[in-house]
């Protein structure tokens, strides 16, 4: 049972890299339960294919948010993350590693140039093969924000927080006060 | 000799619906003959009820004219239909195409494992709330019945959760026992992350489940959609998942009204044809009878 599963993943493993396939054991069963009608595909077969093998000198990154892909296996130097844990650089051979982010700054070095992104929230996923996603639930160029509006908005909030009778009002202007402090010093910094 | 040949094809095309001309004579002389002698009155009745069906000409005309008007009104609503989805399209199609990229780092993290075997199994089945879009609700529906028969034996069971009113009203018939959980209207506003996310939440917390597939349409081209099964449920899939269905349905729309005002226009035409083929049989039969009625007197 073990070997079958390690053997499954391996072959998943090569599934990323070549083109990918659908599932033989699943459209067997298919076949057998419903002869007359196609099994559906699997979101596998849309997957665009990724690099097999860890490119040495660049890394591969996806930043994605349900409204918009800023950008899609850009090739650069360095990303900075604002993980939970603390800033993290991500380098081209990365080891494999799964961070959620907080709202903060994300900065992507690419030769001189640095672009700033500030991110809500959400998830990085660094795979071996120095390919690097990065998942946000909003994502804006900095210099697309305007300081004046998240002064009023942070004041406004901490006035909120102050005045919150209820648990749930309270928690809602903690989080407004924390993505707009963290906005307000990405700013300054 | 080709007025009879007209005569002839407007008859058959409109059988039922223009009287015999010979009848109206014969009945008219029945009423009349009843008039004179005594008959009992249900005879009476039955020769007043034939007037009524073989009687006056122009009732069979009106007839064709009703159904002409009813088909071309059908035909408008259709091709409003049609507009209607077509301009939601074009609004959905990017917010689908945007979210794309969304779901992919999770299916490069966990793969894809839609033959994975354990006990409990959920089916989360996406479905619309509006009809008149198509196969596409019946398609997710069929996929979900074959992963439900594939999942389900002694010690293993199935369960469908269902999004959308049609694939709901399709799987109580014969499952009503097997749904979980149903969400309808989940597309009075605007699809939103915010709204899937606390969806997918509901779903993650209320369903015990081991293995867990969702069931969509995914877009491809306005009349092309590729019926997929996911089994990683985060609100980013769920998401893209959903916003995918929600396209095909105004894709899959577009199209089923397109063919219905194209198939109204064909009806219509046939209509118009019978209409006037009946219209000009009758004026001819007039002139007939007028012209020998007028000869009989001369000569």
């Amino acid at each position: 049972m073990f070997c079958r599963a390690t053997t499954r993943i391996l072959s998943h493993r090569r599934l990323f890299s070549t083109t990918p396939v659908a599932d033989d054991l699943f459209v067997t069963a298919w076949k057998r339960i419903m002869p007359n009608l196609d099994p559906p595909k699997t979101p596998l077969t849309f997957m665009q294919p990724r690099p097999s093998a860890a490119s040495p000198s660049k890394l591969t990154v996806n930043l994605v948010s349900p409204y918009s892909s800023q950008f899609c296996k850009k090739q650069v130097d360095m990303v900075t993350v604002p993980a939970t844990t603390g800033e993290m650089g991500i380098l081209p051979g990365h080891v494999a590693s799964i961070s959620e982010l907080k709202p903060g700054l994300l900065s992507i070095h690419e030769g001189n140039e640095v672009k700033k992104y500030f991110v809500s929230s959400g998830f990085a996923f660094v795979h071996s093969n120095s390919v690097t996603d990065i998942i946000a639930i909003e994502v804006v160029p900095i210099e697309q924000v305007d300081p004046t509006s998240v002064q009023k908005g942070l004041s406004e909030f901490t006035q909120k927080l102050s005045t919150a009778s209820t648990d749930l009002e309270k928690v809602e202007a903690q989080i407004g006060v924390d993505v707009l402090s963290a906005l307000n010093s990405s700013l300054l910094g | 000799m080709a007025m009879i040949a007209l005569r002839r094809e407007g008859r058959r095309f409109a059988a039922p619906l223009i009287s015999n001309p010979i009848n109206p004579l014969r009945s008219s002389l029945a009423s009349s003959e009843c008039a004179f002698t005594c008959l009992p009155p249900n005879k009476i009745a039955y020769v007043i009820r034939e007037q009524v069906v073989l009687g006056v000409r122009s009732i069979s005309t009106q007839i064709v004219r009703n159904r002409m008007k009813s088909v071309r009104n059908i035909q408008k609503i259709t091709k409003a239909m049609k507009m209607v989805a077509a301009s939601k399209l074009r609004a959905i199609q990017t917010r689908a195409e945007n979210s794309r990229g969304l779901w992919q780092p999770f299916t490069a993290l966990l793969g894809d494992t839609p033959s994975v075997d354990v006990k409990k199994n959920v089916i989360v089945t996406i479905s619309s709330d509006k009809g008149l879009c198509g196969g596409i609700n019946s398609t997710s529906v069929k996929i979900s019945r074959g992963l439900h028969k594939i999942n389900s034996g002694p010690e293993k069971e199935s369960k469908y959760v269902i999004l959308g009113e049609k694939a709901k009203a399709q799987l109580v018939r014969d499952s009503k026992k097997d749904i979980e959980l149903s969400i309808t209207e989940l597309q009075k506003n605007p699809l939103n992350y915010t709204q899937v996310a606390v969806l997918a939440d509901d779903i993650l917390k209320n369903v015990e489940y081991d293995a867990l597939r969702i069931v969509f349409n995914k877009f491809h081209s306005v009349v092309q959609f590729v019926p997929t099964t996911s089994t990683v449920l985060s609100p980013e899939v769920m998401f893209n998942a959903v916003l995918e269905n929600a396209c095909s349905e105004q894709g899959a729309r577009m199209s089923a009204m397109d063919s219905s005002s194209r198939n109204a226009g064909d009806m219509l035409d046939r209509l118009t044809l019978t209409y006037n083929r009946t219209r000009q049989a009758t004026i001819t039969t007039e002139l007939i009878e007028i012209i020998s009625g007028a000869s009989a007197l001369e000569g």
